[in-house]
């Protein structure tokens, strides 16, 4: 593989643990935590696409006229991304206690035998 | 603040720290949100920090400290005012003729009162970011008290 | 940038091991290393306001993780069609990286972006906005309608959290009808 490719190929890479963790896991709490792998590897993923080489960060400055910047824009999209996904996060929570509660365990193939 | 009630919070310690710093940690959080247009930051990073400044309260000094200072109700109608603060600065701009049409001064560039609506609107977030998600931990943290009572 | 690459392993080694170590608590911290990483990489990357947000976020994530795993460990059960779940899962991901594989090799390399639409932005940003962080004002001046979604989303994220920690639930109509009968 070219090597310019190569961050692109580690953030797949990346994606992919949290998804064996989605699919192969069966306590909860792991999956809650390759959810948020998933969620880290997509925002970075977009991050990488806007990066340009040997840019400069998307600030203006007072004194000089910076021509070279980085994509601003899915910068922006990630922002918003990244504060959604702590919402997410707090909402999956949420309901892995209320299920603890209810069946006293966090083992999803105990949950689906104790049904009732 | 009770620095000597012993069922509530953590140790002493940590409690005469946490006087001291979740001061420094709010002001630095107002100070990100208000300058999010000429440095980095903005309304989402400043609104965490000043949730975070709460929960550290929360969990030095137990919930009812926090719960005085920062009351439940108190908390979602700010929540839905920054929302609504947010929805009212785009309806604004029908003066000048369109949704979200920014037809505040601008000023100068680099200076703190520039750039137009965005310092209003950074406010409405972090209003919004912030107490949104300290409710959200307020509830989180309120069920377990609860579920010990019954 | 041999930094990132390096950086970008040792997120994957942090997500392993926050995949299959025993203790949930441990499980947690390493996903918190994990993130730290993500930051820096951002930082790296040229976005000093996602290195911030990243940063804050992580720390409340954090909490709200380890709020959720305070209950005690639970020992794993190795029962059940264990081979031919890890068989299948294996399979699948292997399928998904060379599909990704050749996705990748269709984008325009590491480094040289297409900037289309950014290029407006770039060009025209400081005399329409006159705001000194092109970040603050795309998401806010040019593209605001993306923020008024985000505000409602997280407004829905909210209500949703509240609405499942409710205290009690509310009984339907007919079922409170049986009990006064």
């Amino acid at each position: 593989m070219n090597n310019s490719y190569l961050p692109y190929f580690l953030c797949l890479v990346f994606f992919c643990v949290g998804l064996y963790g989605v699919l192969r896991k069966r306590n909860i709490i792991k999956i809650i935590i390759g959810l948020v792998i998933c969620e880290y590897a997509a925002n970075l993923f977009l991050v990488l696409v806007g990066y340009k080489m040997g840019g400069r960060s998307p600030l203006y400055s007072p004194d000089q006229s910076i021509l070279d910047m980085v994509d601003p824009l899915p910068q922006a999209l990630v922002l918003t991304s990244i504060v959604i996904g702590l919402a997410t996060t707090a909402l999956v929570v949420g309901i892995a206690i209320r299920i603890y509660e209810k069946y006293g365990t966090f083992d999803i193939t105990k949950i689906s035998k104790l049904k009732g | 603040m009770s620095y000597d009630n012993k069922d509530k919070g953590m140790t002493l310690i940590v409690k005469t720290i946490t006087g001291l710093t979740v001061g420094l940690i709010l002001l630095y959080g107002l100070y990100i949100t208000l300058h999010g247009h000429i440095s980095p930051g903005g309304g989402f990073a400043g609104g965490v920090i000043v949730a975070i400044s709460f929960i550290h309260l929360m969990l030095a000094f137990g919930r009812e400290e926090a719960l005085r200072i920062l009351p439940k109700t108190f908390i979602s109608v700010l929540e839905s005012v920054g929302a609504l603060l947010f929805l009212g600065i785009a309806i604004l701009g029908f003066m000048g003729g369109y949704f979200f049409l920014d037809w505040f001064s601008k000023g100068k560039p680099f200076e703190l009162f520039s750039a137009g609506s965005i310092i209003f609107s950074n406010i409405a977030i972090a209003l919004k970011v912030g107490l949104g998600l300290f409710g959200i931990f307020l509830v989180l943290i309120l069920l377990k008290f609860t579920s010990k009572d019954e | 940038m041999l930094e990132l690459n390096i950086l970008l392993i040792f997120m994957i080694l942090g997500a392993l091991i926050a995949l299959e170590v025993k203790d949930l608590l441990s499980a947690v911290v390493a996903l918190g290393a994990s993130g730290l990483g993500l930051c820096i990489v951002f930082l790296i990357l040229k976005a000093p306001d996602l290195a911030i947000t990243q940063l804050v976020v992580e720390i409340l994530c954090l909490i709200i993780l380890i709020r959720a795993t305070i209950k005690k460990d639970l020992p794993f059960s190795t029962s059940g069609r264990w081979v031919f779940n890890t068989i299948v899962s294996f399979v699948f991901i292997i399928i998904f990286l060379y599909l990704g594989y050749l996705a990748i090799k269709d984008l325009p390399p590491f480094g040289y972006p297409l900037m289309r639409i950014s290029q407006f932005y770039l060009d025209h940003a400081k005399e329409l906005v006159r705001s000194a962080n092109l970040v603050s004002s795309i998401i806010l001046n040019f593209r605001a309608y993306d923020t008024l979604g985000e505000a409602t989303v997280l407004f829905a994220s909210v209500v949703g959290v509240m609405t499942v920690m409710r205290k009690k639930g509310r009984k339907k109509l007919e079922e409170k009808e049986e009990d006064e009968l």
